[in-house]
């Protein structure tokens, strides 16, 4: 099977997996970052969405091969910096119920916040409605992606 | 023992405490007993216990699913334990069928049914460390308090930790009575506590059961029949097993199961089965067909669920009478993390580790199929993405203790989101006749309720008939209102198609009908849906509270235009009570908007309000998106809708713009919170859109409708 270097979290694996695997798998089997969630494998619900180059793909539908060379980050990633002003303020707002899509959710509002520094409910709405939250989470989402913007910006 | 227990039950002893020092409590049997090895602790079938350090490790016996178990059950004991909320350890406990009690994660029972249990174990504990500190220190007891994990001596200021009080405590007699603390008193109980399990569930640490592994863990996917119940006839592998990381394909209860060394790889393996199938009984299995099934069986004679007065009588003699037919289709659960569980099967010793509501049934599942005595099997309850009542079922669990015992090896059984929406079990669907009448004076005289639909027990438990009402008729036959002539009957109409206990049950669906209807009675009888209400609701009942205080706070009184409306409904099941306030704007052309949502809920002692307000929050996005657009359709006796893009939960931008939940303050002994926000959500829905533009909506969900008016 192919090598590939994959930078995830700021720093560089060698994988040696096919080359249509999804990064999704990769991160949890191959690298065991568990934190990016399986949902539907399809691109539908977001539970599975990383940053690449710092902008949120569905790691679901995303071949191993189109990830190699790109900076990947994933919840794990964020979680190393500390006190990252969307992980306080989804803590201050008190988003999660089950918490299985929050990983998706977050890293969505952190690359909506790199966009937008201070986003409308709108420009929420748009940019969060590709992540489904069965537990029904999103009125907190939208509370916490405004605190996270008045804490600094959001942006990693 | 095998080598994994033995450092099992060490770290066990090692978390218990045991040795000492060491002081741990029974929820249920509050009586001392000595822990076999003759050291001076409790036995550990227990539930807290407190370290030399302090540390006071509590167990929660009840799943954790995202609506709080973990935060409340801690949040009860600590307050009567006087505990340090900052020394408060948790451990999920590993199932046993009686020493928790039920550990079944339904029906809203994990702060109901442990309220008492729970704060007796706590008040008990803090009884014996002041019973220590007082015997220590040869004091009057009267004259100590326990205070934030310590106990003083209030005359002279002196002070000892819980943990430096726990050898002692340890060997005093646990009181027959204890006194819990009046409300006033309360410091965790009704505040506002973070959830214990929100930080690890923001940083990729949290291990649901699809993040379980094991070292070499082989990972299972499963070929499903296309006809439900159908048989595997014959099967070609050869490509399956040349896809690398395939290990093998094996025959299996619920189809062939394809096991490799990766997820990815069963996956593909799986994509290229070629299997012929055995269809079975279920090939003609349709969606219209059960419908007409069901409309057929509303015709035939009814059992009574409730019958008061003389209906029949008072239809001859009623003013004006109406009647309707309403329906409500299959629905999935659809939790966020579909089924998965994985096991470890040996000759005397099963170990599992499953996201499960029910541990305790998958432990004697477990048992019963490998004839493993029930006190080697030990089922650990992870951390689940949503459960919503699909995961009190067995089925998923028993594929992995199937395949590991044919392995003979440990294995993880994972579904994929077609393979959960296709072969769950369902919210049964129904088919329901109302008649009601008024009189002279525009009182509603008559309530009739014909409920045709498939009764949960009756399918799952074929051979355990009912006593008294079935299932089915929960929240119809519990009507609050006082109409004088009322019947309440049913039909039970069960099909093929699988089905279970969905977030509220019956609930959902007879509430959509009884409030629905009894706003077609008001309408009938020229009066306002709230005033309505509450002329019939007896003067004691807790739905008067719930009622006027959504109306308060929605401003009921207000006019709308056209074109926006405001519908009201309340409903109450598993101890509580509750009340909605829907606003909508229906355009000319049929456009449905959510503007308004609000929520008052009378559930007793708050014992967690912002898990309560996340509860209803979340209970009125769950059943709006199953009221406004979810059906589980079967075609050809497969389920029709494949993934989120046919059955597609509501996203972001389609919730209301405002949801308000209120929540009515009392000390009354608490009511369940997960379930009674669902079912008022879809009546008051349906009655705004009716005041909006005057097309009731009778058949869910609301996508099927034309709301187009003019």
């Amino acid at each position: 099977m192919p090598q590939y270097t994959l930078n995830v979290n700021r720093k560089d694996h060698v994988v040696d997996v096919a080359a249509d695997t999804p990064l999704l798998w990769v991160l949890r089997e191959t690298l065991g970052l568990t934190g990016t969630k399986y949902g539907c494998g399809q691109g539908l619900c977001g539970s599975c969405t990383v940053l690449m180059d710092g902008e949120a793909v569905r790691s679901c539908s995303l071949a191993v091969a189109d990830a190699a060379g790109k900076s990947i980050i994933t919840i794990e990633g964020i979680a190393e910096e500390k006190d990252h002003p969307v992980v306080k303020a989804w803590l201050e707002e008190e988003v999660s119920q089950c918490g299985y899509c929050q990983p998706g959710q977050i890293l969505s509002a952190i690359a909506l916040l790199k966009q937008k520094a201070n986003p409308t409910d709108a420009e929420i709405d748009e940019a969060m409605s590709g992540v489904l939250c069965r537990c029904g989470t999103y009125p907190r989402i939208r509370k916490a992606i405004h605190r996270a913007a008045q804490l600094k910006g959001g942006g990693q | 023992m095998s080598d994994r227990l033995r450092i099992n039950r060490r770290e066990f002893l090692q978390v218990l405490g045991a040795g000492s020092a060491g002081l741990t409590l029974g929820v249920f049997r509050l009586a001392p007993a000595l822990a076999q090895d003759g050291s001076q602790v409790f036995k550990p079938n227990e539930f807290l216990s407190i370290d030399s350090d302090g540390t006071v490790t509590l167990w929660v016996a009840r799943s954790e699913m995202g609506q709080g178990a973990r935060t409340t059950v801690p949040m009860m004991v600590a307050e009567q334990l006087e505990a340090d909320w900052e020394k408060i350890r948790i451990m999920p406990a590993v199932a046993h069928p009686s020493k928790y009690g039920s550990m079944s994660t339904g029906g809203s029972t994990t702060v109901r049914r442990g309220w008492e249990p729970l704060c007796k174990a706590g008040a008990a504990a803090r009884e014996m460390l002041i019973s220590a500190a007082a015997q220590i220190w040869a004091v009057d007891r009267a004259g100590c308090k326990a205070e934030n994990g310590m106990v003083i001596h209030v005359p002279s200021g002196r002070k000892l930790g819980y943990g430096e009080l726990a050898a002692t405590a340890a060997n005093l007699p646990v009181p027959a009575e204890v006194k819990l603390k009046d409300p006033k008193d309360y410091k965790i109980v009704g505040k506002q506590k973070m959830r214990l399990d929100t930080p690890e569930k923001l940083t990729g640490k949290a291990v649901f059961g699809f993040d379980f592994m094991l070292p070499g863990l082989a990972i299972a996917v499963i070929a499903r029949p296309p006809v439900l119940g159908g048989k595997v006839k014959r099967w070609d592998d050869q490509a399956a097993g040349a896809i690398q990381g395939v290990k093998q394909v094996i025959e299996v209860s619920h189809g062939l199961a394809v096991v490799a060394d990766s997820t990815w790889a069963a996956l593909q393996g799986r994509e290229k089965l070629v299997v012929e199938w055995d269809e079975g009984e279920n090939a003609k299995l349709d969606s219209a067909a059960i419908r007409q099934y069901f409309i057929e069986k509303s015709k035939e004679p009814g059992k009574s669920a409730r019958s008061e007065g003389d209906v029949a009588a008072a239809l001859q003699t009623a003013v004006k009478r109406i009647e309707a037919q309403y329906e409500v289709p299959f629905i999935s659960h659809s939790p966020m993390e579909p089924m998965n569980c994985v096991a470890d099967v040996r000759s005397d010793r099963v170990e599992i580790w499953a996201p499960t509501q029910n541990p305790q049934s998958v432990q004697s599942m477990a048992s019963e199929l490998t004839g493993v005595a029930m006190e080697q099997v030990f089922v650990n309850t992870t951390l689940m993405g949503g459960g919503f009542g699909r995961r009190l079922m067995a089925d998923y669990a028993e594929e992995a203790v199937e395949l590991s015992k044919l392995l003979q090896a440990p294995v993880k059984v994972v579904w994929t989101r077609e393979d959960d929406l296709q072969h769950g079990y369902f919210r049964p669907g129904s088919f329901h006749v109302l008649e009601g009448a008024v009189d002279a004076q525009n009182q509603p005289v008559v309530w009739k309720h014909r409920i045709a639909a498939p009764s949960i027990s009756g399918q799952l438990y074929p051979q355990q008939p009912p006593r008294g009402n079935p299932d089915l008729v929960d929240g119809a036959a519990q009507l609050p209102y006082r109409i004088s002539n009322l019947l309440v009957d049913y039909v039970m109409a069960n099909t093929a198609l699988p089905i279970t206990w969905l977030r509220s049950v019956y609930n959902s669906a007879n509430a959509f009908v009884n409030e629905s209807f009894l706003d077609e009675l008001a309408h009938a009888a020229g009066q306002d849906p709230l005033a309505f209400r509450l002329s019939l609701l007896p003067p004691d009942h807790r739905l008067r509270g719930v009622l006027q205080l959504a109306a308060e706070k929605a401003g009921w009184s207000e006019k709308l235009p056209r074109g926006k409306g405001r519908g009201i409904a309340c409903h109450a099941c598993f101890g509580s009570y509750a009340a909605h306030v829907a606003e909508v704007t229906v355009t000319r052309d049929g456009r449905l908007t959510l503007d308004r949502f609000l929520c008052a809920i009378d559930c007793g002692q708050a014992v967690h309000p912002e898990g309560i307000r996340q509860q209803m929050e979340g209970g009125v996005i769950f059943s709006l998106s199953v009221a406004m657009r979810e059906a589980i359709t079967v075609q050809n006796g497969g389920v029709v809708q494949q993934n989120f893009d046919t059955y597609e939960p509501l996203r972001i931008h389609e919730i209301p713009a405002r949801i308000e939940v209120y929540i009515a303050e009392n000390n009354l002994p608490p009511g369940g919170v997960g379930e009674p926000g669902v079912p008022p959500v879809a009546p008051a829905l349906c009655n705004a859109i009716f005041a909006a533009c005057g097309v009731r909506v009778r058949r869910l969900p609301v996508s099927e409708n034309d709301l187009r008016w003019s």
